[in-house]
């Protein structure tokens, strides 16, 4: 049974259909990567697995379990927890107050502790008493991913965290990866950036309109399979 | 001269019962973005409680908010679960409509039951205590407790806002309430905290209420009037704010008192407005949004 699987997984934003019927699975320890052109359904993808959007119990599974109707508070006391698209950290928390409420009523037993996200990104100690606006959009994406560390996730979701950075900076935040990786993290990662997401990933699952449009392991994957997945042909 | 300094005293003496008022509001409005159309009601509401449990219980209304508050606490708690959380959303119409409806509630229901007789907590010999300060003015200890009730609200709010986990996620929530859904926050529960905590507030500020004047079920708009010109003449989001709101309304009232009787209600509202025209958002605006 595998650790994470979506089976026939649709969403809806009223009349408008997002995604039809995706297939997936994630295993303990895999990290996949979802790709495809704006609006393919990527964030809905995410946002319906963490919870903010509602399914049939079936829909998402955990370890077998149907979670797929609970809500968000709910998702990520079972350990999954979504570093959101654009950030969106607290403006009117400083960072180490958004760091804590990471941690808000967690439920899951792990590593993962203010020195220890400290610890992966040290700027973030520096600007610790810091406002997030005040943030580099790096320093913000950094904090974004402790953030959803203090929930000691079994299951990391992160949308898009290279967006509009430099690739110093990306590079920087991906060093980061293995580290959260090490503490046996299944992670789901939403990329526009296909060259880093190949590099990291175990699997790449291709979204195509709503539709799943191409899966395979990165290096089975030739560029002409993912330009058709991507835009049609 | 000693007639001006003296409304100056009184001004911000009763600026203190004002941000008490003002408080619950602040908070409501600050954690949920409500506009609670029925908090001056519920004060009245409330000092109707400490009046019925200091009379029954043969309590001074000091000890009997102490009793009502934990009470209140519940009431407010379940009105945000029950009713009012189903309210909120991106349209602002239901929950005006809802506490609107509420505040009419509450007014005929305490006509039905305590008639429209005007009443008074009493609390013996404090009520007319004062201290003298020389010069032939004199500080009521009743209203000076108020003020000092009100620095202490504000005080505590602060640091349960600012020191605490549950003050993070009412900032928090307050913030995005998506993404505090997405920290393991409960909103439901986090709106129905913030509501119980306003009405131990508003327990406080119906203690002074009734110790200070003479109330009746029909008072509670205006005090919602004076409660939202505090809030607003502050700048939303700041307890401290909310205060200093109060303290600028209580004077002008003392102030358009002191020159014509008849004008202390007006020189309240004029002040508002002047505040509003000034500093749209108010003297302590919050930083963002
Ligand atoms: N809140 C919403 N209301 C209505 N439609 C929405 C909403 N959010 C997304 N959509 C629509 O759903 C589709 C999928 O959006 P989604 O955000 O999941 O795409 P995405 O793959 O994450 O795109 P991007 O790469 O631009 O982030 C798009 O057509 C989008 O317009
Ligand atoms: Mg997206």
């Amino acid at each position: 049974m595998p650790f994470l699987e979506t089976r026939n997984l649709t969403a809806f934003y009223g009349d408008f259909q997002a995604l039809y019927g995706i297939d997936t699975s994630l295993d303990k320890g895999e990290t996949i990567a979802i790709i495809g052109a704006n609006g393919a359904g990527k964030s809905t993808f995410l946002k319906a697995i963490a919870g903010l959007i509602h399914g049939t119990p079936d829909s998402v599974q955990l370890e077998g379990m149907p979670i797929g109707a609970r809500g968000a508070a709910d998702i990520v006391k079972l350990g999954i927890a979504l570093v959101p698209e654009g950030r969106r950290l607290f403006p009117s928390l400083t960072v180490e107050e958004n760091l804590l409420i990471g941690g808000y009523g967690r439920k899951i037993a792990g590593p993962w502790t203010l020195d220890r996200v400290y610890a992966l990104f040290p700027i973030l100690r520096e600007r610790r008493s810091m406002a997030t606006p005040a943030l580099s959009g790096g320093q913000q994406q950094m904090a974004a991913i402790g953030r959803a560390l203090m929930s000691n996730p079994r299951i990391l979701l992160c949308d898009e965290i290279s967006l509009g950075l430099a690739p110093i900076i990306i590079a920087d935040i991906y060093a980061a990866l293995p580290q959260i990786k090490a503490e046996g993290t299944s992670v789901v990662l939403v990329e526009q950036d296909i060259v880093q997401a190949m590099k990291v990933a175990d699997r790449v699952y291709c979204f195509q309109e709503g539709r799943l449009s191409l899966t395979g392991r990165p290096r089975e994957l030739t560029r002409e399979q993912i330009h058709r997945a991507y835009f049609g042909s | 001269m000693t007639g001006w300094l003296d409304a100056l005293i009184q001004g911000v003496l009763l600026g203190g019962l004002y941000a008490l008022f003002a408080a619950g509001l602040s908070l409501m409005f600050g954690v949920m973005r409500l506009v609670n159309l029925a908090h001056g009601d519920i004060i009245v509401l409330a000092a109707f409680a400490i009046l019925v449990v200091a009379g029954k219980l043969g309590l001074d209304p000091f000890v009997a908010v102490a009793l009502a508050a934990p009470i209140l606490f519940v009431i407010g708690f379940a009105l945000q679960h029950v009713l009012l959380n189903r309210t909120l959303g991106r349209d602002l119409l239901p929950p005006l409509l809802v506490t609107f409806g509420l505040s009419i509630i509450i007014q005929n229901g305490l006509l039905q039951i305590f008639s429209a007789d005007s009443q008074r907590l009493r609390s013996g010999a404090i009520e007319t205590a004062s201290i003298p300060l020389g010069g032939g003015i004199a500080i009521g200890v009743v209203p000076l407790l108020t003020l000092l009730s009100a620095i202490a609200v504000i005080v505590v709010l602060n640091m349960i806002f600012y020191r605490t986990p549950i003050g993070r996620a009412f900032r928090a929530t307050s913030d995005d309430l998506e993404v505090a859904e997405l920290m393991g926050i409960d909103i439901s529960r986090i709106f129905a905290t913030a509501m119980g905590l306003a009405f131990v507030v508003i327990a406080i500020a119906a203690l002074y209420l009734g110790l200070r004047a003479n109330f009746d079920p029909t008072i509670g708009p205006a005090r919602l009037l004076y409660a939202f010109e505090a809030v607003i003449i502050g700048g939303l989001g700041s307890f401290w704010g909310t205060l200093a709101g109060g303290v600028v309304l209580g004077l002008a009232q003392t102030i358009g008192a002191r020159i014509d009787p008849e004008w202390q209600i007006l020189a309240g509202h004029l002040a508002f407005l002047v505040v509003l025209a000034l500093r749209p958002r108010g003297l302590f605006p919050r930083a963002q949004d």
